[in-house]
């Protein structure tokens, strides 16, 4: 409890996976920009008589993400049906799951700084654990578009993506504010992209996120009475501006002792404000049931344990362990957990060589943006050797080049000697262009400013 | 005899010794159907094209690219699929050709083929009574020799019904036999396709064709079509349920007794059993099927094909609506949930029914074919029409309508039922007692 | 005896379930629905506290298919019997 208004946070996540075909039929579920309506059959058109038998890699995939986040997975689980009337769900009925999801009771830690670390300008972020209710397994919808023909305005659908497998993520409200919701979402993401099981990308629709929001008043114990949900938020830095909106207005509202509306509301990007969407009752009456056309699901604990194993090095693991071997620095550890291919073509190069050290790989790797793809460990270990031969000259040698540089250069001494001292980078790199990158450039410089400090 | 009148057994048979081709026969019941099916009207639609195959008839919720599917509603009336059941699709791969689908209750919503959106199909006995429901017109046809043989689908009653009023064999597959993919879902924990003939062989043929694993229906199974094993008459044991004759009108329940005693004649042992009261059955019963019926019948929104909602029916919105309240917030438990629970209860009570006798038989429906127009104003006319066969359905259990005799000129049928997977053991003991009893002879004149 | 439904619950089934009904609809429902649900009342007479719920008979369990791509229907099948538009299916706008 605390005297201070404070924001109550859950996420609900939705995941597209990656699988070859649809969740309920074997249809291609690749929907990105191809015609529409090509990749439909009786069973995601919801045709009369069609039937849906499920996935086994989407559901295995749905396992795999929940071990990732620590979740129990249930050793029985089934599908239920959703019944709601949407003209982008051709059944009027959603296969999801309701009451036996395939996993729950999970948790995910998060590095972030508390709203009192933050105000007391905390260099050391707390460790905070995010609780993961449940982790389920559904179908997507078809896409609306809306559309005007021969002046009238119209609906068109496409169901290309009817019947996609989504996976559903929803967490408890354990957030505190946006910075945590940031830095959990990239989190995810990143877990969800080792994985392999899907893009999650937000902009491409393949990461979708649902923040439920409400603000305890000062003083105020447990959940508040009220919650809003907020859709159509396309990125994470959109993610974070929605939810310090939201923040902001509950806490006008609540300050004049009025209640926010629990209702969804959808974010709109260009005037960065949220607008009601439709009233969210308490629950909407989805009228679930088991789904009668697929038998339940159970699961050994040989076959979890063989899905555990497909799980590899995950982020958090990874970064550890980069540390620790190969003594690098958080922010090159950063660079090289975020890309996943990156960081396995590091670990290569890194093998293969005993005269460079990691952090000498790690940094070209991160600032050179070497092309992965084309240039070969072995390549890359060249490149580097050859330009951190140290390139010898004799001080005699080196006097006459800078004599040169310096008569060449009349305006830039000028310049020098009137007080811009930064000039000597420029010399530098004159010098460097008129004898080796590999040379000393420490002696060089402090050879430069002699001999300028002489004449 | 003209070849529409054979059985699918003596078909097969003349084709295999050449004594007729298949397509003589289907040119024989397409004149048939032109002959007659102006008094019966077995048929939503007729297909244009002469087969060289021996015919069959289908219930017109199953989905042939062929022809249009209607579920005989107004909903589907100009709906062509784009895709075949797999029922269908044995039958042709076995080489049997369509000649035309049958009329229905619509969505099989009914137990007498009355609530069919275009017309009601006729009771070939006699032209002023119904046919049974929700496969009339597939029955209606068998028996009228329009056809060799029909395929129909139960959900609970709706082969065995219709079997028992229009006086031939009707076979309801154990749940999951029989592949329920393209055929428009009902409720979809208790829809069963099946064949009707004019004889329990054919019905055997025919079963053995559209029975097995269909990778496209999660709910079929793998279990293979075993024989029952050391068949003899000596050692069945039939029982009677009281419950069941106590419901039975006298004069089907006298028809129903003189049965027994022909098994009793073949050597069989006739025990007296209690079943679980059927009443309850009909509650059941109604709750999850317009339960399942009110969530398969969303799709219906004429957005992909067919026409909006407003051409359901009463009876189609009746069930919706009750469906959709034993499911919503705050009454799911009361009525889905308790229904599924007194379901294990039913299903409790036949396997204990099932230790001490193998099969069970009793009548079909409680009356004789009912007259045109009796489908009377009760909101669950269908649902108690059905009380006799709804406990056997709602356990998923396997069960065959023959017919029993005569009453005032109209059938009776009787049923047998069998724990599951055990449709082998019905069809030797029909078998038997059809053998004895030579129903099948007789036909009506039309 | 249940009582007997309102209007209210009448319309509010009707919404749920995308029907719309006239008035003499929903008068004639409110009858039938209650006269159903007054039959079917008579299961609160079984004891179920202790027995747990069967919603599939058939036994099976844990069917899947593999995740392979098999051919879709063409575009033109799949708008055959609609309303379509450029290859969309197109409906009155819904906003």
């Amino acid at each position: 409890m605390s005297n201070e208004y404070q924001p109550v946070i859950g996420l609900e996540i939705h995941i597209e996976l990656a699988t070859q075909s649809k969740m309920f039929c074997s249809c291609s579920a690749y929907h990105f920009e191809v015609e529409p309506n090509i990749h439909c059959c009786p069973v995601c058109l919801g045709l009369p008589g069609a039937l849906p038998v499920p996935n086994k890699k989407a559901i295995d995939w749905t396992i795999m993400l929940g071990l990732a986040l620590n979740c129990q997975i249930a050793k029985e689980s089934k599908f239920d049906r959703k019944n709601y009337f949407y003209p982008d769900l051709p059944k009027g009925y959603q296969i999801s799951q309701y009451d036996a999801p395939l996993c729950n009771n999970g948790h995910l830690e998060i590095k972030a700084f508390t709203e009192e670390q933050r105000a007391s300008n905390d260099q050391f972020p707390t460790l905070k654990t995010i609780r993961i209710r449940r982790v389920h397994l559904e179908e997507d919808t078809g896409k609306l578009l809306h559309t005007e023909i021969d002046g009238k305005a119209c609906t068109m659908i496409d169901f290309n993506r009817s019947g996609v497998p989504l996976l559903e993520v929803v967490t408890e409200p354990d957030f505190e504010n946006s910075a945590q919701v940031d830095k959990f979402l990239k989190k995810l993401q990143l877990i969800v992209r080792y994985l392999g099981i899907s893009s999650a990308d937000m902009e491409k629709g393949s990461m979708r996120l649902e923040p439920n929001i409400s603000v305890r008043k000062p003083n105020q114990k447990g959940l508040p009475e009220y919650k809003v949900e907020i859709k159509n938020i396309n990125s994470f830095k959109f993610a974070r501006k929605a939810i310090d909106y939201e923040i902001l207005r509950h806490r006008e509202l609540l300050e004049k002792s009025e209640t926010p509306v629990q209702e969804t509301r959808g974010w709109n990007e260009p005037k960065s404000k949220t607008f009601s969407q439709r009233e969210k009752e308490e629950a909407n009456d989805y009228r679930y049931f088991p789904e009668p056309d697929i038998p339940p699901m159970t699961f050994t604990k040989e076959e979890i344990r063989e899905i555990q194993s497909w799980i590899p090095e995950l982020p958090e693991a990874k970064a550890k362990r980069f540390v620790s071997d190969y003594q690098l620095s958080e922010y090159n550890t950063q660079q090289l957990i975020e890309n996943k291919s990156l960081g396995q073509y590091f670990e290569k190069v890194v093998e293969n060589t005993k005269k460079l050290s990691p952090t000498q790989i790690a940094n070209w790797l991160i600032n050179k943006k070497v092309n992965i793809d084309r240039v070969s460990p072995k390549d890359l270990i060249k490149i580097i050797t050859e330009s951190r031969q140290v390139f010898e000259i004799n001080n005699e040698d080196l006097e006459k080049v800078i004599a040169r540089v310096i008569k060449e250069n009349p305006q830039a001494v000028n310049d020098y000697r009137a007080g811009k001292t930064q000039i000597i980078s420029f010399f530098l790199g004159q010098v460097i262009r008129l004898t080796n990158p590999g040379i000393d450039k420490t002696k060089t410089t402090i050879a430069i400013i002699r001999y300028l400090t002489k004449k | 005899m003209n070849l529409n009148e054979l059985s699918l057994t003596e078909a097969l048979e003349g084709v295999k010794q050449k004594k007729f081709t298949p397509k003589e026969v289907f040119t024989a019941c397409e004149k048939r159907i032109k002959d007659i099916d102006d008094k019966i009207k077995a048929f939503v639609s007729v297909v244009p094209k002469t087969e060289n195959a021996i015919p069959f008839a289908i219930k017109d919720n199953f989905c042939t690219t062929k022809v249009l599917t209607t579920a005989s509603s107004n909903i589907l009336r100009n709906y062509l699929p784009t895709y075949n059941a797999t029922v269908y699709q044995k039958l042709i791969e076995a080489n049997f050709g369509l000649l035309g689908k049958t009329n229905m209750d619509s969505f099989a919503h009914g137990s007498s083929t009355e609530t069919s959106d275009f017309f009601v199909t006729h009771n070939p006995w006699n032209l002023n009574h119904l046919p049974g429901g929700s496969s009339g017109g597939s029955a209606a046809a068998v028996m009228a020799d329009e056809t060799i043989f029909a395929i129909g689908s139960e959900t609970a009653g709706s082969i065995r019904q219709p079997s028992a009023w229009c006086g031939v064999v009707g076979l309801k597959p154990t749940y999951g036999r029989v592949s329920r993919y393209g055929v428009i879902a009902m409720g979809s924990s208790l829809d069963c396709p099946g064949p009707i003939t004019k004889t329990v062989a054919d019905a055997e043929i025919v079963y053995k064709i559209i029975a097995g694993k269909d990778p496209l229906d999660a709910t079929t199974v793998d279990i293979p079509l075993t024989p029952a094993k050391n068949f003899n008459l000596k050692d069945v044991r039939i029982g009677v349920a009281q419950e069941y004759l106590a419901i039975a009108e006298k004069p089907v329940c006298k028809k129903i007794l003189e049965a027994v005693e022909v098994f009793r004649k073949l050597g069989c042992k006739i025990i007296d059993i209690s079943l679980f009261d059927p009443k309850y059955a009909i509650s059941v019963y109604t709750i999850l099927q317009r339960s399942e019926v009110s969530s398969n019948l969303a799709r219906y929104d004429g957005i992909r094909y067919g026409s909006d909602r407003s051409n359901f029916n009463k009876e189609n919105k009746r069930r919706i609506m009750l469906g959709t309240y034993t499911l919503s917030a705050g009454y799911y438990d009361a009525y889905y949930l308790k229904a599924q629970k007194i379901r294990t209860i039913i299903c409790q009570d036949f396997d204990q029914a099932f230790e001490k006798v193998n099969v069970i038989i009793g009548p079909v429906s409680p009356s004789l074919a009912k007259k045109i127009g009796a489908s009377s104003k009760d909101p669950m006319f269908g649902e108690k029409e059905d009380m006799l066969v709804e406990p056997s359905t709602i356990a998923g259990l396997p069960a065959i309508s023959i017919p029993a005799g005569f009453v005032d000129g109209l059938p009776v049928g009787l049923q047998i039922i069998a724990n599951k997977w055990q449709e082998d053991l019905i069809l030797k003991l029909a078998k038997a007692f059809e053998t004895e009893t030579e129903y099948y002879k007789m036909k009506p004149e039309i | 005896m249940t009582k007997q439904l309102k209007e209210e619950q009448v319309k509010h089934i009707a919404k749920l379930a995308n029907l719309q009904l006239s008035k003499q609809e929903t008068k004639e429902f409110q009858k039938q629905l209650t006269e159903t649900l007054d039959f079917i009342a008579h299961l609160n007479q079984i004891d179920t506290e202790k027995v747990s719920p069967t919603s599939q008979v058939s036994g099976n369990k844990n069917v899947f298919r593999q995740d392979i791509i098999k051919p879709s229907q063409s575009q033109a099948e799949t708008l055959a019997n609609a309303k379509s538009y450029k290859g969309y299916f197109v409906i009155k706008a819904i906003f």
